[in-house]
């Protein structure tokens, strides 16, 4: 990694070409162009399937059906009908039940898990990082048959809590993170806690949680985000029974009863949407911040 | 582990004690979402078993899949998106986040135009994809009739339905960019310059300095990239559900992978057979097969690790 200088080309600079000022100012500002027009062009392209949707979510039924991409009547009322046709509420409330508690359980659970990897010195530590990485890696599918009967035999499939139980006993991804983040936290101020008496608890709860808020502000997000838009989880253990339904059953639903009502499906694909980017303007440095931290381990 | 200093014996004790009761309730999420389902589903692979009757079929589950044409296809159809969807994202995203480096004004919201778009949940996204790309009124063959282009089909042909896939992965690539700029960021100045001194050009440069500097970071993103598409169920089913107009009330059957198997994923039909099928017994041994792929790009990964592990 670090022989990066060493592979370095020697070859000596051309210098019969020497640039002079004015010519190498020019190039500059070409590039300063060129890059900022495909910085615009790649722009409007990730922008405007969002200005679609919002466009067709406000056409008429019929012009919906058409290549018209403008609409001709600005029907607000068709958010109002996708509230009217489908138990939107109920799906919201759902999936907030799925992504509060969820989000909630996860950190009550993996936050201590996580300080305990990261400070702790015991035998066994090395194992049990390795094994929360391999559950991290594991994709859902692997272990969903027996995971699903445990759940079929407590009687809960058709509900969420199949979902939301398990992170009670902490969420690889999280508990990963959080440790990460830990580590970078200096020795010195658990140990000066210890040596004041604090014990491990309130260590945790008065010194490292505060510092740790970054962390812990990405991690919730993260969860939170996850839950909400969910859909295979949900699909497994809660699509038999519609008072259950999330947003994403929902949602996938319903197209195939609306189908030949793009604009109505639009509102819909647009008031799910919306919530989640609201909240990325209000939280985007957490989210930001977030995503790198998760980059950085490499 | 080895520099811990040497505590004595009774206090090592005590310390192994804490850390266990501090790990509990993971160690329990362990053994009862892991290690245990893991023993059921190799037990379950060698059985019938349809929730009411179990029966042991020896290796009749795995000769199946042999024979089984749609299982294939699903793992024809997942290595596709392994081998051209991951790698699409990975060089897109590098390139958007090599962009926003270069750029003097509005870094900062350009960022924030590449990234909302992976936040979009997939349901919502998947179902705007379907639209934007109708052949016959979707925005996007519109655009390309300005070209002079006639659009394919889309989500509708299977020739195309797994880079239309590709596209919305394309479009939602958003957290790999931010990894990748936060990466290219701490490249050291100086490394450039040294370089550019040496009359290094912008591509000897990119190949001599960034990339070996931010290959940990490539990796990662690349194995974590390959098992997320290990996983692929959501957009596909979606894909599917909407562009098939398939009506999916509860009771109701959909099979997955319109148009002609062409979008079906291995999670996908490990759904079905264990889910809506209730052979779970054979959904276990594609389980099993999903368990290899995955352990195998872990063990990659982990190597990785092994230097970082006690860099604190």
């Amino acid at each position: 990694m670090n022989t990066a200088p060493a592979t370095l080309g020697r070859t000596p600079a051309s210098a019969a070409r020497r640039p002079t000022a004015r010519s190498l100012r020019r190039r500059r500002t070409l590039h300063w162009i060129a890059v900022h027009s495909i910085a615009i062009a790649l722009a409007i392209m990730f922008v405007a399937p969002l200005v679609f949707i919002a466009l067709t979510a406000l056409m008429t039924d019929q012009q919906a059906l058409t290549s018209e991409l403008w609409p001709r009547s600005w029907n607000w009322g068709n958010f109002a009908e996708v509230f009217a046709r489908s138990p939107l509420l109920l799906w919201i409330g759902n999936t907030m039940l799925y992504a509060g508690l969820g989000t909630a359980f996860m950190l009550l659970s993996s936050v201590p898990v996580a300080y305990a990897l990261a400070r702790f010195r015991f035998p066994g530590r090395r194992a049990a990082f390795l094994a929360v990485i391999t559950m991290m890696m594991l994709p859902p599918q692997v272990v969903a048959v027996p995971v699903y009967l445990i759940w079929a035999r407590a009687e809960l499939t058709g509900t969420l809590w199949p979902l939301v139980l398990p992170m009670l006993l902490g969420d690889a991804f999280s508990v990963f993170l959080l440790r990460q983040f830990l580590l970078t936290i200096p020795r010195e101020y658990t140990e000066a806690a210890r040596v004041d008496g604090c014990s491990d608890l309130a260590t945790l709860l008065r010194i490292v949680l505060p510092m740790a808020r970054p962390a812990v502000a990405a991690v919730a997000l993260f969860q939170f985000f996850y839950c909400w838009n969910d859909y295979y989880g949900p699909l497994l253990y809660a699509s038999t029974n519609v008072d259950n339904w999330t947003l994403s059953i929902g949602l996938a639903s319903f197209k195939a009863l609306h189908s030949v009502q793009w604009n109505l499906t639009m509102a819909a694909t647009l008031l799910v949407m919306a919530p989640v980017i609201i909240v990325f303007f209000l939280a985007q440095r957490v989210f930001i911040e977030g995503v790198t931290l998760t980059g950085v381990k490499g | 582990m080895s520099p811990t200093p040497a505590a004595p014996p009774a206090r090592r004790r005590r310390e192994g004690l804490r850390a266990l009761v501090w790990l509990s309730p993971w160690l329990i999420g362990f053994a009862v979402f892991f290690l245990y389902p893991l023993a059921a589903t190799v037990y379950f692979s060698f059985h019938r078993y349809d929730l009411f009757t179990l029966e042991f079929v020896g290796l009749d589950n795995y000769r199946y899949l042999l024979t089984d044409d749609r299982a294939l296809t699903s793992i024809g159809n997942t290595l596709w998106l392994v081998v051209f969807m991951v790698p699409a994202q990975l060089l897109f995203a590098l390139g958007v986040a090599w962009l926003v480096t270069r750029l003097k004004a509005g870094a900062g919201f350009f960022r924030t135009v590449f990234y909302l778009p992976s936040l979009i949940p997939t349901v919502a996204g998947t179902v705007a994809f379907v639209f934007l790309l109708n052949p016959a009124t979707g925005p996007m063959n519109q655009f390309l009739e300005l070209f002079g282009i006639t659009g394919p089909d889309w989500f509708g042909d299977r020739d195309w339905s797994k880079p239309s896939l590709t596209l919305l992965g394309m479009w939602g690539t958003g957290n790999t960019m931010v990894i990748f700029l936060a990466a290219l960021l701490d490249v050291p100045r100086h490394l450039y310059e040294a370089a550019a001194l040496d009359g290094a050009g912008a591509w000897r440069r990119f190949r001599s300095v960034t990339l070996p500097t931010i290959s940990p970071v490539l990796l990662f993103s690349a194995v974590t990239g390959v098992i997320y598409a290990l996983q692929y169920f959501t957009q596909a089913m979606i894909a599917a559900r909407v562009a098939s107009g398939s009506t999916d009330s509860p009771g109701s059957s959909f099979t997955p992978g319109y148009p002609e198997m062409s979008t079906l994923t291995l999670p996908q039909w490990l759904f079905q057979m264990g889910f809506r099928d209730f052979s779970m017994g054979y959904a276990c041994v594609l389980a099993l097969l999903l368990f290899a792929a995955s352990m195998l790009l872990t063990l990659v990964l982990l190597r990785r690790f092994r230097g970082l592990e006690e860099v604190s």
